[in-house]
């Protein structure tokens, strides 16, 4: 055990390396260099000033292993739009996110497990057609597109949700708040749960030990929920770790269009703005949080199913 | 395996009854049946509809902005006065090319990778397929945002930053499909008869894979339509005045309220689209896929 969490966490950190790499490198090819992602309207001099004040005068690996030496210290540079160091910023901005994203998980699993159930125990009925035909229609809609349908109804015309990010006084208006953002976000995430545990369900339920289960002379209920259930679930936890990461990307959209002053939205902004050490700052920040969660969904999955320890 | 080799290779020989056989297949499944129709007409309103409504898409009239529907503007016209219909042509036209040449890279990238591994095996194998799931586990919006901000937003650019960021799926089913093939008696004989690797692979894995590439880039195409869309949301696809049903949302956002039209019809076109794609998709792989083809 020790040794697979010891593996698995060395691979966690040579992949947040790597995205650093291709996300600095990234920045370097922009024509003119980095020193082009400055004000457009800086002087030759004042170029010069600053890149150098910033050492991209350095060669690309030069200033990558500054980078790098820093950010292992917590550093990461202060934002070139606002001056801020790059960690206030997110550290800000976090929380917002951070919530986003754990009730849209807690949401489409829970939904998204029991819709599953359903569509399999009614294999090829009309409820396992809607529901097939509904995740369809979920992986289709452009989220953005549905975010500002449902605030034209139900912000707009209804009146019935706020359209953004407002701080409430009872627990009531910040579940208000959240509905919609957690409903489109979960378009990305729920119908790939209710496939696959569809799909775990029917193959487990065509396993011996179920048959037996059931020869035993066992209630349906008992052998679909204590015996095929438990067992077909062990999968749709790691699927969830392949989730997280179109999450996030998803945040993005849905912060922007519900005005929610999150990561998602903070990368938006720092790429617009050409804010180079916010842009690696926050795709960092954001890659550990991808990686940690996956590192964490490894742990639990291996010690659910005995088995994957062998192979892992 | 062999069993579903040889079941493969029972399919008959004349092209032309192969190809018949496969349209009455499909047209069994209504549903992707529907879809394929659907896409047919709509490929062939929005590439020659301009022919017939040959109202220019970028001609401004700003006197006429956001009208209704009317004889001269069946859609209405938008906030400079363009008129909606030739635009949603136009736009789709584009929409459509980048779905479509994003899937070409995509599928290109992926099934280079992916029977690259599978066939070479060892390390070559272990690097790309790592590098795989690297890149299936990192956020990739945010290093498409990145890379578009920094590269520039042309049409190109947009194709392939669609495609340097949704190649692993297809690598993976690729991955997967030469390494079952590699085990078959075919392939071990033109190897044993002296054929070079390139070769073995071109003339008899690539070919056995084709039904899952067809399948995974059908579903590849719905997938660049929606990331086109989502990178025009955020002003970083491709610009107007050359319109994409992407970018027509894009603009219609700050005028939905009073002309909810502008954004309804980008969108819908939208979901139509890529909805169609998925169902032909889903309908694909129950007929290509053997092992959906028993059940």
């Amino acid at each position: 055990m020790l040794q697979f969490v010891i593996r698995r966490f060395g691979q966690s950190i040579v992949l947040v390396l790597i995205v650093t790499i291709i996300t600095f490198f990234l920045m370097n090819l922009a024509p003119g260099g980095p020193s082009s992602m400055m004000r457009m309207d800086a002087t030759e001099a004042e170029r010069e000033a600053i890149a150098e004040q910033l050492g991209l005068n350095d060669p690309v690996i030069v200033r990558y292993g500054s980078w790098l030496i820093n950010a292992f210290q917590g550093d990461l540079g202060l934002s070139l739009s606002s001056g801020q160091p790059v960690l206030d910023r997110i550290v800000e901005r976090f929380p917002h996110t951070f919530n986003l994203a754990i009730w849209t998980v807690f949401f489409s699993v829970i939904i998204g497990i029991v819709l599953g159930i359903i569509s399999a125990k009614n294999r090829n009925t009309w409820k396992d057609h809607l529901i097939n035909f509904g995740s369809v229609i979920g992986l289709s809609v452009p989220s953005f597109w549905l975010a500002i349908m449902f605030i034209l109804l139900f912000s707009v015309n209804l009146q019935w949700l706020p359209s953004s990010l407002v701080t409430g006084d009872s627990i009531w208006d910040t579940i208000k708040m959240y509905i919609m953002p957690v409903l489109i976000l979960s378009t990305a995430t729920l119908p790939t749960i209710v496939r696959f545990t569809r799909s775990s369900m029917l193959e487990v339920v065509s396993q011996n030990y179920v048959r037996t289960a059931r020869a035993k002379g066992l209630k349906e209920r008992t052998v679909v929920y204590s015996h095929a259930l438990r067992n077909a679930l062990i999968p749709v936890i790691s699927i969830i770790g392949v989730l997280i990461p179109r999450m996030l990307s998803g945040t993005v959209i849905v912060e922007s269009v519900f005005g929610w002053p999150g990561m998602g939205r903070l990368i938006v902004e720092a790429a617009q703005a050409r804010d180079y050490n916010l842009v690696m700052g926050v795709t960092v920040v954001v890659t550990i949080l991808v990686v940690l969660s996956n590192f964490i969904v490894d742990i639990i999955y291996s010690k659910v199913d005995p088995r994957v320890k062998n192979i892992g | 395996m062999n069993q579903v080799a040889e079941a493969k290779q029972e399919i008959p020989a004349s092209p032309k009854a192969r190809s018949n056989g496969f349209f009455r297949r499909l047209a069994k499944n209504r549903m992707a049946f529907a879809a394929f129709l659907f896409l047919v007409v709509i490929h062939i309103v929005v590439f020659l509809g301009p022919l017939i409504w040959n109202v220019s898409p970028e001609k401004v009239d700003p006197i006429n902005a956001l009208a209704g529907w009317s004889l001269e503007h069946p859609m209405g016209t938008d906030d400079v006065g363009r008129d909606v219909l030739s635009r949603m042509l136009a736009g789709g036209q584009i929409t459509l090319l980048v779905g479509f040449c994003s899937m070409f890279f995509t599928v290109l990238i992926g099934g280079i990778i992916g029977a690259a591994a599978g066939y070479f095996g060892g390390w070559i194998d272990t690097i790309l397929m790592r590098f795989t799931e690297a890149m299936m586990s990192i956020p990739n919006f945010f290093l498409a945002l990145v890379a578009l901000t920094v590269l520039g937003k042309s049409p190109m650019m947009v194709i392939l930053v669609i495609a340097f960021t949704s190649w692993m799926e297809i690598a993976r089913v690729v991955y997967g499909e030469t390494l079952k093939w590699k085990e078959s008696e075919f392939v071990e004989a033109s190897i044993s008869m002296g054929s070079k690797s390139m070769r073995t692979l071109r003339k008899h894995v690539v070919p056995q894979i084709i039904p899952s590439i067809i399948v995974s880039s059908t579903l590849g195409i719905a997938w660049a339509i929606l990331s086109e869309s989502a990178i025009s949301y955020l002003g970083l696809g491709i610009q107007p005045p050359t319109a994409t049903w992407g970018n027509m949302l894009q603009g219609a956002q700050q005028y939905i309220w009073t002309s909810p039209i502008l954004g309804i019809l980008p969108g819908v076109a939208i979901t139509l689209v890529v909805l169609a794609y998925n169902f032909l998709g889903d309908g694909l792989r129950d007929l290509l896929d053997p092992k959906y083809q028993k059940k």
